[in-house]
């Protein structure tokens, strides 16, 4: 299977990652290369198989709803690239 | 001191022979001989390392020491440990300092183990060569030309320079198992959920598992008995008994059946790795051991599923990096999405951006049921090929690895050559089965190949016996790499 530069140029906008135009092209030849790997999956008729995400199809356990951590906030954005008033700082989204 | 097993070193401890400052200081001394040659540490922080040594002697002259007080482990630097940097083998991570600790370090910490470092690996744990660490490749202590294998690639070439008495190691499609192939090592992962994920950082969660590295099974058994046990924070932990997983450790093998699987031992495994692998199977039979061939017939199918499930998770798991609470961010930018754009462009490397792609693309609207949901359906053939072998035998074996270290570079350009790598792996993870590598023998160029011994759900420890008592006929587990001698 072959992807086109459209095709790559959407996937790298849905995933957000900036590229250049000979990262677009090097990217085509080496997805599809991989997606021509994955094509044999479709050889194989897997009618009334369940899909497994689980490897022992055990249940998501859950917890009971109350708090367990305590307030960390200071810690947390000391390592954060850019704070104010303990709000995490990007580009101004609404105007 | 370098040359004996953790059970040795505890002895020497605790009867205060040596002390867990001193140990740590020969082993830091160690590295800094040998490490340049090899870069199999990211981060050494002798001052963290040896302010846990100072504490675990304190501990020692108590008389309250674990089997593991005072001992000198790495850990995989993808595993969050306090006030050490934690990268993950990223730029994204170049300047993170974890402020908490994973479950693996916790338990460790407990037991009052000392962290040497934190070892190189691929970036994201995305690679069988350790070549995408940002921070360069590892070389294989049997060869500095050759590639350790990956994606635990540090570990696996730090406990085979006797750069610390064990370590971590992290698989999520072989990146356990096969470097220590590659590097003569031991190492085992567990049964899925066994091991807490909680700050190992997550590549692809339904597959990722911790587990040990070392230099024998014994030494394997004593490292899973501290990493394994139940936390409520990662919501696949396994509520279980408490094992001693070595308390099997000396049972005979009188009657042990051995699967063959048919595929592994097919077009495709190298003649030197094939030889070494048939030889341990004759041992295994001198061991009382029965064989019988199997067959896993889809298997063949896993590294095609594996590319679908692994990247479609990745690419869920690190839309977190995103330059906003943590790690990089692109110096200069316009709005918001540039800021990601840019960010996650520059602090991702290729191989870690090609799999967020194909995520991307398999998880996509139109998609999703022709690969996602495919793959999926195929894994449950690939678990249910086990559950049928697995009522003729009682462990599987085959190679782990088709080939040898292969050179640093020599795979470097073609992604889907490198993928098979892991050919032998992968489909463990997707069953979820507990896989081990032991050493088996040296191939071509004098390289190390390893056995791969696959059991059956939280069979670890009749694993390990399997592995201990070949370890006891065999001595391929105790060589060392030439100029890396004690």
């Amino acid at each position: 299977m072959s992807l086109s530069t459209l095709d790559v140029e959407k996937i790298a906008r849905l995933a957000r990652l900036a590229m250049d135009e000979n990262e677009v092209e090097a990217a085509r030849n080496q997805l599809s290369g991989i997606f021509g790997l994955i094509a044999e999956m479709q050889a194989v008729d897997t009618d009334g198989v369940e899909p497994m995400s689980h490897s022992q199809d055990l249940a998501q356990r859950l917890r009971v709803d109350v708090v367990t951590d305590s307030n960390q906030r200071v810690l947390f954005q000391a390592i954060a690239p850019q704070v104010e008033a303990g709000l995490y700082l990007v580009p101004q989204v609404i105007e | 001191m370098f040359k004996s097993s953790l059970r040795q070193i505890g002895t020497a401890l605790t009867s205060r022979k040596i002390s867990s400052v001193e140990l740590t200081q020969l082993y830091l001394d160690r590295i800094a001989r040998l490490n340049p040659a090899l870069n199999a540490f990211i981060t050494l922080n002798p001052e963290l390392s040896l302010a846990q040594a100072r504490a675990a002697d304190q501990r020692l002259a108590a008389g309250k020491a674990d089997a593991l007080t005072g001992i000198p482990l790495a850990q995989k630097d993808i595993f969050c440990a306090k006030g050490w940097l934690t990268t993950c083998g990223s730029k994204m991570l170049h300047n993170f300092v974890s402020p908490y600790d994973a479950h693996v370090i916790t338990q460790f910490n407990n037991a009052g183990a000392v962290i040497l470092g934190k070892t190189n690996m691929d970036e994201f744990a995305m690679g069988s060569s350790n070549e995408t660490s940002y921070y360069g490749p590892v070389k294989n202590p049997w060869d500095t030309q050759r590639v350790p294998g990956g994606s635990s690639g540090g570990t696996a070439a730090a406990v085979a320079a006797r750069l610390c008495a064990a370590a971590t190691g992290t698989d999520t499609g072989g990146s356990i198992r096969q470097p220590a192939a590659l590097c003569g090592i031991s190492g085992l992962k567990p049964t899925y959920g066994v091991c807490s994920r909680y700050g190992m950082i997550a590549f692809a969660s339904s597959l990722d598992q911790a587990g040990p590295m070392a230099r024998s099974a014994e030494d394997l058994a004593l490292m899973l008995n501290t990493m394994a046990g139940f936390d409520e924070r990662d919501s696949t932990s396994l509520q279980r008994d408490t094992e001693d997983y070595a308390r099997d450790l000396n049972k005979p093998l009188n009657g042990l059946r051995i699967g063959l699987p048919q595929e592994f031992f097919a077009a495709g495994m190298g003649s030197d790795v094939a030889k070494a692998v048939e030889a341990a199977i004759a041992e295994y039979k001198k061991l009382g051991a029965t064989v019988v061939e199997i067959s896993l017939p889809n298997s063949k199918l896993s590294v095609p599923v594996y590319y679908v499930l692994a990247p479609a998770e990745a690419s869920s798991n690190l839309s977190r990096f995103d330059g906003v609470r943590y790690g990089y961010r692109a110096p200069e930018y316009g709005d918001l999405t540039d800021m990601y754009e840019k960010t996650r462009a520059q602090g991702f490397g290729a191989e870690v951006k090609r799999r967020i792609m194909i995520g991307t693309y398999v998880l996509s609207h139109g998609y999703y049921d022709a690969y996602y949901i495919k793959a999926q359906r195929i894994r449950r053939l690939i678990a249910q090929d086990f559950a049928e072998a697995f009522k003729q035998c009682d462990v599987i074996m085959g190679p782990t690895s088709p080939t040898t270290a292969f050179k640093l570079g020599e795979k470097g350009d073609d992604p889907v050559q490198m993928y098979l790598s892991d050919i032998y792996t992968i489909a463990v993870n997707l069953a979820g089965l507990p896989g081990m590598s032991i050493p088996c023998g040296f191939g071509e160029n004098n390289m190390p190949v390893g056995l791969q011994i696959i059991g059956n759900y939280f069979d670890e420890a009749r694993m390990l016996n399997v592995a201990h008592q070949y370890q006891l006929a065999t001595d391929w587990h105790g060589r060392s790499p030439t100029g890396m001698e004690l």
